[in-house]
């Protein structure tokens, strides 16, 4: 026989499909949203995301190498998926200091301290979002829109949709251009402008096969149905389903955060039940919280009940009832 | 026609038919042929002749050692030299028949003419002793004795008959090339067992990625006398061609834990089977010949072949004969890429349910390192039984034995789904096949205890 071979047990081949594989499609379904953040905020975006991505990974890597001595494990690129997420759903005032602490929450408390990639229970992203929300609320609802390589005439500073909403009531919100909030909708965290830019990235993601619709169909679907309840309860006081699907982090989260493979159900009907949690849970904070936004809250929440809806869901067995 | 498909999981690899356009040859004989006396399912076989016996082609040589076992033959006319221990595809000793070749004498009363029988014999009982006397077994992977499966325990009764041309394995060229080069054989096959099972229904189930084959037997189909017989494209995904997916396919039932495919009025039989079965019961000629697919990716196409090989011969002369090992094989394979084993031992020889000499480059059969699971699902998504490898590996490593069984560790097939589809590298499969045997082997003592205590019951 010609030289050593080979010998190790069936199966012989392998799918073209990797971990790092799976975290440069999101990489790439979140660059639609993250070139129209970059375009309409300019330097100040970028400088955000570069703090956030660089101090994601170079955390990761020290953690991994120095605390936990073991290979490095930023190769698979969920560090670059944590730190684009992140600053996408910061503000792009937000100063480098407070992205810095954020990507040492993300990383160093919600990721590593876990055991790293597929051990955290809460979503990286999310935990540092939410920490610096209550941290460091000043600096967290800035709004202020700064001169971006592309000048929007439509570019206002001040409160977010749902702020307004949430300051106001439904008078405040009254007159939103609905077809501008899916194209373009300056105000609030950089990854919320186009929910045009961010559906075609979860389309690619969908086409890719890296996730699933359901968790993302079911958030909707959820948000869709409460709102419609409350709003035809009584108009004056509730906002309507399309001004919540459209406004604020849903779209961003739905697509993006809720469908994190970690943190999220294994099974399809799993995944259902954690979308209608998520959605209420939006729904009951944009309307009743004292926070105008609810999201990642919902999500946070959610994450909690993975291990139980795992229990109780499985996959359809072949041959069992 | 629609095509069909089984209804949980599955994937979906680059199907790699490389060597589909190669013409079945006959390969040359060896000088000397080293047959197995365990090439199927079951107890080993046990020689009926003796070191210095002289031995023509056909001519038994050893009997089944149980009632679960097959006859084995002589694939050669010549001198017994030896029967002693001989290293498998693994390197495990097992007892061998060598066998000095000389000239090529058939035994009295095989017919080897080309002449299609199509008549079929209306003596069950003679057909069926008559497939069990010609050693024929499963040729689809699993190398059952056919007689057996043929004969279903009273009580239960086959509704339909199945015939596997789903070749769902990558790179496995052989299930094609009978079908196109002995089409009307493997139908005559197949009406024979279908009369033995008292005239069920019978599908022939062949991959759309062999439209040809499909054309082929439908045509064939058309000219013979069979009725009730007809050809069901199906889907390309793996393993279609798995007993219990195949039958979910084709009859949308699906086999209880632990069952067999006749609860649910089954009986699959492999179209290489299906070609046994006609020359046993049509020509008399026993199971001593088989097809064999000499492929991979580092293999140029001029070099791939189609061999109609005879049982016992060493895999290094049929290697030697097409060529050598190609440059750039880090792994040999005996079998399909998803379920075949690595060979360890080239000095193995060929058995009946030999399907391929398979050549892969590392690049091809490179693992990934492993790292953390992600949680993706993916494992699930493709199990094919429906389990849950990323749970299942956690039992394992939580040496939970009760856990895994109460999630059906002992329904995996092993059809390597799992490990396949894996991003994160994770060895799924070396992991489950471990924890399977000892799920099976807890369910089997507990019904040996269960047993024994009703026996000492009855007793007292």
């Amino acid at each position: 026989m010609a030289g050593k071979m080979l010998v190790s047990p069936s199966p012989h081949i392998h799918a073209a499909v990797s971990t790092r594989s799976l975290m440069l499609d999101v990489v790439i379904a979140l660059l639609p949203a993250t070139i129209v953040a970059v375009l309409f905020y300019g330097w100040s975006e970028l400088l955000v995301l570069g703090v956030s991505i660089a101090s994601c990974v170079l955390l990761e890597w020290a953690i991994t190498r120095w605390l936990m001595k073991k290979p490095s494990t930023v190769g698979d690129l969920s560090a670059v998926v944590t730190g684009l997420l992140l600053a996408l759903n910061l503000p792009v005032t937000t100063p480098w200091w407070v992205v810095l602490i954020g990507a040492v929450v993300a990383i160093g408390i919600a990721k590593m301290s876990f055991g790293g990639i597929g051990q955290n229970v809460f979503n990286p992203a999310i935990t540092a979002r939410v920490f610096l929300l209550v941290s460091f609320p000043a600096q967290m609802t800035d709004w202020t829109v700064p001169a971006g390589f592309i000048h929007s005439t439509d570019a206002v500073s001040g409160a977010t949709l749902l702020g307004r909403y949430a300051e106001g009531g439904v008078d405040a919100i009254a007159g939103t251009d609905y077809l501008q909030t899916l194209f373009l909708n300056i105000g609030g965290s950089a990854g919320e402008i186009s929910a045009i830019a961010l559906l075609i990235g979860f389309v690619y993601l969908l086409i890719r096969r890296v996730v699933k619709p359901w968790i993302t169909l079911s958030i909707f679907g959820t948000v869709a149905l409460t709102s419609l309840i409350f709003w035809l309860a009584d108009p004056a006081q509730f906002s309507d389903p399309v001004f919540n699907l459209l406004t604020g982090g849903l779209i961003l989260g739905a697509c993006f955060m809720a469908t994190d493979y970690v943190t999220s159900p294994m099974s399809n009907w799993g995944g259902v039940i954690y979308g209608v949690g998520i959605g209420f849970l939006v729904m009951m904070i944009r309307y009743f919280g004292s926070y105008p936004e609810g999201v990642s809250f919902a999500i946070l929440i959610m994450n909690m009940t993975v291990p139980l809806l795992n229990n109780w869901f499985h996959q359809k067995k072949y041959g069992r009832a | 026609m629609r095509k069909l498909t089984f209804s949980i999981g599955g994937v979906h690899p680059d199907d790699a038919k490389l060597s589909k356009d190669c013409t079945i040859e006959a390969l040359p004989l060896p000088q000397t042929v080293y047959v197995s006396v365990a090439q199927h399912l079951g107890a080993p076989a046990v020689p009926t002749v003796a070191v210095g016996d002289k031995v023509k082609v056909g001519q038994v040589i050893a009997e089944p050692g149980g009632f679960i076992s097959a006859f084995v033959h002589s694939p050669v006319s010549g001198t017994v030299k030896s029967i002693a221990p001989r290293a498998d595809l693994a390197g495990k000793p097992v007892a061998h028949i060598e066998i000095a070749v000389e000239g090529d004498e058939w035994a009295e009363g095989i017919d080897l003419s080309d002449t299609l029988v199509t008549e079929i014999p209306t003596d069950k009982a003679a057909t069926l002793e008559k497939i069990k006397q010609c050693g024929i077994v499963g040729l689809g992977g699993a190398t059952f004795p056919t007689h057996v499966k043929l004969n279903p325990a009273p009580g239960s009764k086959a509704e339909c008959l199945i015939i596997n041309g789903a070749e769902c394995e990558p790179y496995l060229t052989s299930d094609y090339r009978i079908m196109l080069e002995r089409t009307k054989e493997i139908i005559v096959g197949a009406a024979i067992m279908q009369q033995v099972l008292g005239g069920c229904r019978c599908v022939i189930g062949i991959e759309e990625n062999k439209p040809e084959a499909i054309k082929a037997m439908r045509e064939a189909l058309a000219q013979l006398p069979y009725d009730n017989i007809k050809v069901q494209p199906l889907k390309k995904r793996y393993p279609q061609g798995g007993e219990k997916q195949l039958i979910d396919a084709v009859m949308k039932r699906q086999v209880g834990s632990g069952g067999l495919p006749i609860s649910v009025g089954a009986v699959v039989q492999n179209a290489a089977t299906s070609l046994a079965v006609y020359e046993a019961v049509q020509k008399n000629k026993p199971l001593i010949t088989n097809v064999l697919t000499v492929t991979g990716d580092c293999l140029p196409v001029e070099k791939q072949h189609n061999y109609l090989f005879r049982i016992g011969v060493p895999l290094s002369f049929i290697a030697e004969y097409a060529g050598g090992v190609p440059e750039g094989a880090a792994k040999i394979i005996s079998g399909g890429p998803m379920m075949g084993r690595a060979i360890s031992n080239m000095e193995a020889t060929t058995v009946k349910g030999s399907s391929s000499i398979l050549y892969l480059s590392e690049a091809a059969t490179k693992r990934g390192p492993e790292s953390n699971c992600i949680r993706c699902g993916r494992c699930a998504d493709a199990c094919p039984m429906g389990l849950e490898p990323f749970l299942l590996r956690r039992l394992t490593l939580a040496g939970d034995l009760e856990g895994l069984e109460a999630n059906a560790m002992q329904d995996c097939i092993e059809c390597g789904c799992c490990l396949y589809s894996c991003p994160a590298g994770i060895p799924l499969l070396d992991l489950l096949r471990q924890s399977k045997n000892q799920v099976l082997g807890a369910i089997r003592a507990r019904a040996a205890a269960a047993k024994a205590a009703a026996e000492a019951a009855k007793k007292e």
